[in-house]
């Protein structure tokens, strides 16, 4: 299936506090640098609490990105907890060209027939991806992977280039290659439907 | 010249909070000393990480609070020293006192302020409450709108605050998590180029100069006082001329220019929104929304509101048919928010009458976005068109009844 390109891009992320959805986001909006574009990673921040639902967001453009606000209209939602559905209406004002992208266990079916989202879905299993690369279950990156098969904001290449220069500054090097390996394994698991 | 200076800037992609480390470690003042506060912790943290690895020659001082900050910077700036600080929201509310003793001995200090609400309710989100509360604390204000200017703005801060004809302290603002904690693309110049633009420090008078000694702080009687707080109006007020050559000349190295106030869209507008700050890029969205629709709309950003660029504002503005002035502070109990009244005022002074309305917005962090600017729009229009404001003139925007 071919990758959803726009220019702006927008894109919404949903997780809980500690997942990495924050840091997620802006290893997305930093990519668009390595391609000489403008960028924008603006976390929606509450009082931090881990296991609270939060949300952030990241536009990508060849444009000056003016508009400091929350995305109304998401091209892309990524969804990295599915516990999350139970409270949080993770469609609202995705574009119906638009993708979702999941972690899940369940077919892109059964997420269709509970959220009644028209567009393309994309499920992927990232909490196990997570737990065998890492020990644990942190999906950020692997949901990276996951939205890097349904969208392209920047290459591929130049995405894993900027996840090794994200993560290099702060983990060891088994981490950050444990990471890329779950971004691949997302990026190939990840289904469509 | 120009060009060569321009093509060697470096994208970097920075929080807002790290856009200001990242001129402060260009700049290398003699002394930082700030106190971490949310959501300006970013700044102390990175910034005294800096002089641990030994990237800056600044002495840190980890104070105890930021009226020791502020103390400490008063101190450092009558010995000679570029001192320098960051704050937010109550953090700047804690330095009050030392605020006006910073202005009255003239001490060029420059501070990023990250700007935060004021508790009850306790909120540590963005408005801009903190330095619209100290407007008239003697301190030079000006405000980003972007990551860049968050840049470009504290790298001028130093020259306008050490200005001959100002010597007077600048708080650099921009606003917490919206600019503080998101990544926003910054053309980051080369260090050298930044250095050569800000100079090396050379206090007119300074404690350590034996050779000429002087008295710093005394008590000023009736006798004198007045006269030493007219100069500080005096000052102040050259910053008017100075803002905008001080802008022009950091143009030449980097290719953006500076002034008092920016127009967007504004020459043939009918109607007109006036914002400070990290509002003002949503605005823009409006005005190109509300122009392909047939409205001539158009935005006035104010850059600096300390000193308050009345003239500047009224050419800007005189022939419009209706402007709506957007605050985004919590100031209770005056005849409308502090941009309206100054620009109401602008306007009286010169014999003029407008069609101004007043909105006080996103306090406490609440986002205003594009279509909010639209309704506002549509509003200056129905004005426009009959002359007339319905009550009541001064509104709150996106605020449950």
């Amino acid at each position: 299936m071919a990758q959803l390109k726009r220019d702006p891009i927008g894109i919404r992320w949903h997780g809980r506090g500690g997942q990495g959805a924050v840091t997620a986001s802006k290893i997305l909006a930093e990519a668009g640098k390595s391609e000489d574009k403008y960028f924008l990673g603006l976390p929606d921040y509450g009082a931090e609490r881990a296991g609270a639902a939060m949300r952030s967001f990241t536009t990508v453009s060849t444009k000056p990105i003016r508009a400091l606000c929350e995305i109304a209209e998401p091209d892309a939602v990524v969804v990295l907890d599915s516990t999350l559905l139970d409270e949080v209406n993770v469609v609202a004002g995705l574009k119906e060209d638009g993708v979702l992208v999941i972690n899940t266990t369940e077919s892109p079916a059964n997420i269709r027939s509970k959220l009644g989202y028209k567009g393309r879905i994309y499920a992927v299993d990232a909490t196990s991806i997570s737990i065998k690369n890492l020990g644990k279950n942190i999906p950020n990156i692997p949901m990276l992977g996951a939205l890097a098969r349904a969208v392209e904001v920047v290459s591929k290449e130049n995405l894993v280039k900027m996840i090794r220069e994200s993560l290099g500054g702060k983990f060891k090097e088994a981490v950050v290659e444990g990471n890329v390996k779950a971004f691949e394994k997302a990026y190939e698991t990840a289904q469509a439907g | 010249m120009t060009e060569v200076m321009v093509r060697k800037a470096e994208v970097k992609a920075l929080e807002g909070d790290k856009a200001v480390t990242e001129a402060m470690r260009q700049i290398n003042p003699d002394i930082v000393a700030a106190y971490p506060v949310t959501p300006q912790t970013e700044i102390v943290m990175e910034f005294s990480q800096f002089v641990a690895e030994g990237l800056v020659d600044t002495e840190f001082i980890p104070v105890e609070s930021e009226f020791a900050a502020m103390s400490s910077c008063v101190g450092a700036s009558c010995a000679g020293a570029r001192a320098m600080s960051a704050t937010c929201g109550p953090g700047l509310e804690l330095m009050w006192e030392n605020l006006w003793v910073a202005s009255g001995l003239r001490c060029p200090i420059v501070m990023a302020v990250v700007n935060r609400s004021h508790a009850a309710p306790l909120n540590i989100l963005t408005d801009q409450t903190d330095m619209m509360g100290s407007r008239d604390t003697g301190w030079v204000q000006i405000y980003a709108e972007n990551h860049q200017e968050v840049y470009d703005n504290f790298i001028q801060a130093v020259r306008i605050a050490e200005h001959p004809d100002i010597l007077l302290p600048i708080m650099s603002g921009h606003a917490g998590f919206v600019l503080g904690h998101t990544l926003g693309r910054v053309e980051v110049l080369p260090d050298e180029v930044v250095r050569n633009f800000v100079g090396e420090y050379k206090p007119l008078y300074s404690l350590l100069d034996i050779d000429h000694p002087k008295t710093f702080g005394a008590y000023d009687h009736w006798d004198y006082f007045f006269e030493h707080r007219r100069q500080v109006f005096e000052a102040i007020n050259n910053a008017l001329r100075v803002i905008p050559e001080i802008g022009q000349e950091y143009g030449k190295i980097s290719g953006r220019y500076y002034g008092l106030v920016e127009p967007y869209r504004l020459d043939d507008a009918d109607v007109v929104i006036m914002i400070i700050g990290s509002g003002a890029g949503a605005c823009r969205e409006a005005v190109d929304e509300m122009r392909e629709k047939g409205t001539k709309a158009g935005m006035l950003k104010v850059r600096c509101f300390r000193p308050f660029p009345a003239e500047e504002v009224v050419k800007a503005l005189k022939d419009k048919k209706a402007v709506a002035v957007m605050d985004r502070c919590a100031c209770f109990g005056a005849e409308g928010s502090p941009l309206f009244t100054e620009t109401c005022a602008a306007f009286f002074n010169r014999g003029l009458r407008m069609k101004l309305i007043d909105y006080f917005y996103g306090l406490g962090g609440r986002d205003t976005v594009p279509s909010e600017f639209c309704d506002i729009f549509r509003e200056l229009s129905q004005i426009a068109e009959t002359g007339e404001i319905k009550p009541p003139l001064v509104r709150y925007l996106a605020v449950r009844e």
